[in-house]
């Protein structure tokens, strides 16, 4: 497609009331280039006056071609393409997906390891969380929250940088453990993270919470029921919102989450308000199980003792004749997986992260289906924007918290 | 300007049109936000406070391409979203300038199918090539410097430009 | 929770005559593809099964028969129970009938197997392509659509290689 095509609206009369084709009200294109439209997301606006009649998503100005291109791939590349998805939950995507290759492929995971993968994972739903706080307030014009969540954030890509390397797409959580362990000054930096989190916290909850501007703007607004969304298949703190405790990591625990205690937010209201809250909320818990996982870290090994599956150490290469076959094997063919087909769910930030893996017994995926929570998140979207100002609109987008990666992929 | 330390205090500045024209150009340009993917976030992590972009001229960042001298294409782009890429330049004034940030931008990064433009360079002329996945924002404010540098040897066209 | 999904599985069985297999701790149903309607109902009201947590498609190959495997996967958030259907689609005549009356968010997933696999769905109040640009000639994520693969430029081939690459001059 080089050229933008001219719709007319005979073509989507299918989707627009009929006061649209009598040029009763205005059809507007809230184009994918917008400064409140979190990425590059298109709607199709019906508005009469400054209200908003119907609501129509466009996506797909984001696709990347992720499912098809991990199929030519083998197991250990495709991980790198992982991160790409959700880029503001990068852990918990190489976290689901290692998951789901060591359920294929019938892979232990070190105690330590899983330690180190909540850890990491808990602070990049902090991370995320923060970016979402910092733009949706400056959607409703809180200006200051931006620049004090982007310096929090800072302290989280300082200590993912000195684990792994990379600020954000760090491929530091591979199937079977970890790439390495983590550095001695791991322990000091979580440790001043957990020091000083809660005072900032309250900080932006003194700014916004009770704010009659902000509590202007967003009680009320975009309400959904727990039933309505549960048949559009939200999941995560929309779905928690509306009254309906469904968590994954107290479901169906993963990686140790049974052993950290800690408590899952919900709300009954299913506004912006509350959905607003619930985050807040869960800033708090995610650095009480950080707290909690770092003072229960066990020692021991972080990868996995199957090397058919995972590199042996380097140290060993030299020494071990069987090591130096292993490594030979995985570095040239990639290991197979037996036949067959798994799905296996995490929760990220934003709802139920699950990545589908299909294998015909080959070193490469034969199908990769990753269900993002965006992707359903967004559907309710023309529900919740029926009868609102546009203005409202752009608050409930925010509130919704989708990422474009992870709708379009 | 060399001339005041030669002349003293007289109060009267020499320099060339050319260098008052650059020099105000790379003084204040402000770029259009363009955020696509995940260079976006380190984009908006280099306006923070942390790595400041404001002193370097990007005081704030105009969502209308019109309002705006630099199109910092942050992040990957695909085959629906090209045409719109194209027609937000063309809707720049000159002059404009067009950074490619990131893998994805300059040369299709770590997607190589049918979904992705590979280098946005297909699209519209870029000046300045910013490679990493995603970059630091240290990168990227090396990045502008390298264009600031760029903007400061341009020459005035006169000739061609009253000419069109 | 194998145990828990004993009855629902038998239920299933004998209402809608379906097999039952398992791999890995995860349970999946295999219908034929005229009874999805009314076993999305029954999921539903019935047995509880309110999240349609995703729906995707696998292309077997080109010679095989069926040539795709529809995969509908239910969540119980009362019960913690998680069920997957499995539906074959013929080559010859990929069409299914849609579920979007019993799960809404079946419409946006039923759009994205038109666009990427080209299985239509009956009775769609909407069924345009929503990802890949309208234009677009096939379905990417056929096997027998090439993966649009660049040539990467090495020091060998730069030239040739450089002289082909459309580069927007102005």
């Amino acid at each position: 497609m080089t050229q933008l095509q001219e719709v007319s609206v005979d073509q989507i009369k299918h989707l627009v009331s009929e006061r649209a084709l009598q040029g009763e009200t205005v059809l507007l294109n809230m184009g994918p280039q917008h400064p409140s439209t979190h990425g590059v997301l298109r709607l199709l606006l019906e508005l009469d006056g400054e209200i908003v009649v119907n609501c129509i998503p466009d996506v797909g100005y984001l696709h990347t071609g992720i499912e098809k291109n991990m199929e030519a791939k083998t197991y250990a590349q495709a991980e790198v393409m992982t991160d790409r998805l959700d880029y503001l939950n990068t852990t918990g995507n190489n976290l689901a997906y290692s998951m789901a290759v060591e359920k294929l492929v019938g892979l232990d995971v070190p105690v330590r390891a899983q330690a180190i993968r909540v850890i990491l994972v808990e602070l990049q739903r902090i991370a995320s969380h923060l970016i979402w706080l910092g733009t949706t307030g400056l959607d409703v014009a809180a200006m200051s929250t931006f620049l004090y969540c982007f310096r929090e954030r800072e302290s989280i890509m300082d200590i993912l940088e000195m684990c792994s390397g990379q600020r954000m797409m760090t491929t530091y959580i591979r199937p079977g453990g970890l790439w390495r362990d983590v550095p001695v000054e791991f322990e000091a930096a979580v440790r001043t993270f957990i020091k000083m989190f809660p005072r900032r916290v309250d900080q932006y909850e003194a700014l916004l919470t009770r704010n009659p501007l902000f509590l202007d703007r967003t009680l009320g607004i975009g309400k959904v029921t727990a039933e309505q969304a549960l048949n559009f298949g939200m999941t995560g703190p929309p779905l928690r919102a509306t009254g309906v405790n469904w968590d994954l990591r107290k479901a169906r625990p993963y990686s140790g989450y049974e052993q950290y205690d800690f408590v899952v937010p919900t709300r009954t209201e299913g506004d912006v308000y509350a959905r607003y809250i619930v985050r807040i909320e869960e800033l708090r818990q995610s650095l009480r199980i950080v707290e909690q996982a770092m003072d229960k870290l066990p020692l021991g090994p972080i990868r996995s003792n199957n090397h058919k599956f995972v590199p042996p150490p380097r140290s060993e290469i030299g020494v071990s004749m069987e090591a130096l076959i292993h490594h030979f094997k995985l570095w040239t063919e990639g290991y197979s997986a037996p036949k067959g087909s798994v799905y296996s769910a995490v929760e990220s930030p934003r709802g139920e992260l699950g990545f589908f893996i299909v294998s015909d017994g080959g070193p490469k995926p034969y199908r990769v289906h990753v269900r993002t929570p965006s992707f359903d998140n967004l559907q309710a979207l023309p529900l919740m924007a029926k009868g609102v100002l546009v203005a409202d609109l752009v608050a409930i987008i925010g509130s919704v918290d989708i990422v474009l990666g992870d709708v379009d992929r | 300007m060399g001339v005041e330390e030669k002349l003293g205090n007289l109060g009267v500045v020499t320099t060339t049109l050319e260098s008052v024209m650059n020099w105000s150009r790379t003084r204040a340009m402000w770029p259009m936000l363009f955020g696509l993917a995940c260079c976006a976030i380190e984009m908006m992590a280099a306006e923070g406070a942390h790595y400041d972009m404001s002193r370097f001229g990007m005081e704030l960042m105009r969502p209308s391409p019109r309002q705006s001298d630099l199109m910092i294409v942050a992040g990957r782009v695909s085959r629906k979203m090209a045409p719109v890429l194209r027609r937000l330049y063309d809707q720049m004034p000159d002059p404009k300038w067009v950074i490619a940030m990131g893998d994805c931008a300059s040369c299709g990064g770590v997607f190589n199918n049918y979904a992705i433009v590979p280098g946005v360079d297909e699209v519209v002329p870029v000046d300045v090539y910013i490679a990493g996945c995603p970059p630091r924002p240290e990168a990227l404010i090396h990045g502008i410097l390298v264009l600031y540098d760029k903007v400061n040897q341009q020459k005035i066209k006169l000739s061609a430009e009253m000419v069109r | 929770m194998q145990t828990e999904l004993e009855p629902v599985l038998q239920d299933l069985k004998d209402a809608f005559d379906a097999e039952v297999s398992e791999f890995r701790g995860d349970v999946r149903l295999q219908i034929s593809s005229d009874k999805i309607v009314s076993l999305c109902q029954k999921m539903r009201d019935e047995l509880g099964f309110t999240l349609l947590s995703t729906m995707t498609a696998v292309d077997l190959g080109i010679s095989k028969d069926p040539r795709f495997n529809v995969l509908y996967h239910f969540t119980s958030v009362t019960a913690n129970l998680s069920l997957g259907v499995l539906v074959d689609v013929s080559a010859t005549d990929p069409t299914l009938p849609t579920i979007t009356g019993v799960f809404k968010n079946a419409a946006w997933r039923e759009r994205e197997l038109w666009d990427l696999f080209g299985i239509k769905f009956e009775g769609h109040p909407d069924l345009r392509r929503i990802v890949m640009p309208d234009d677009w000639p096939g379905h990417p994520l056929r096997k027998d659509h090439p993966l649009g693969y660049e040539e990467p430029q090495f020091t060998f081939n730069y030239k040739e290689i450089d002289s082909r690459k459309p580069y927007a001059r102005e």
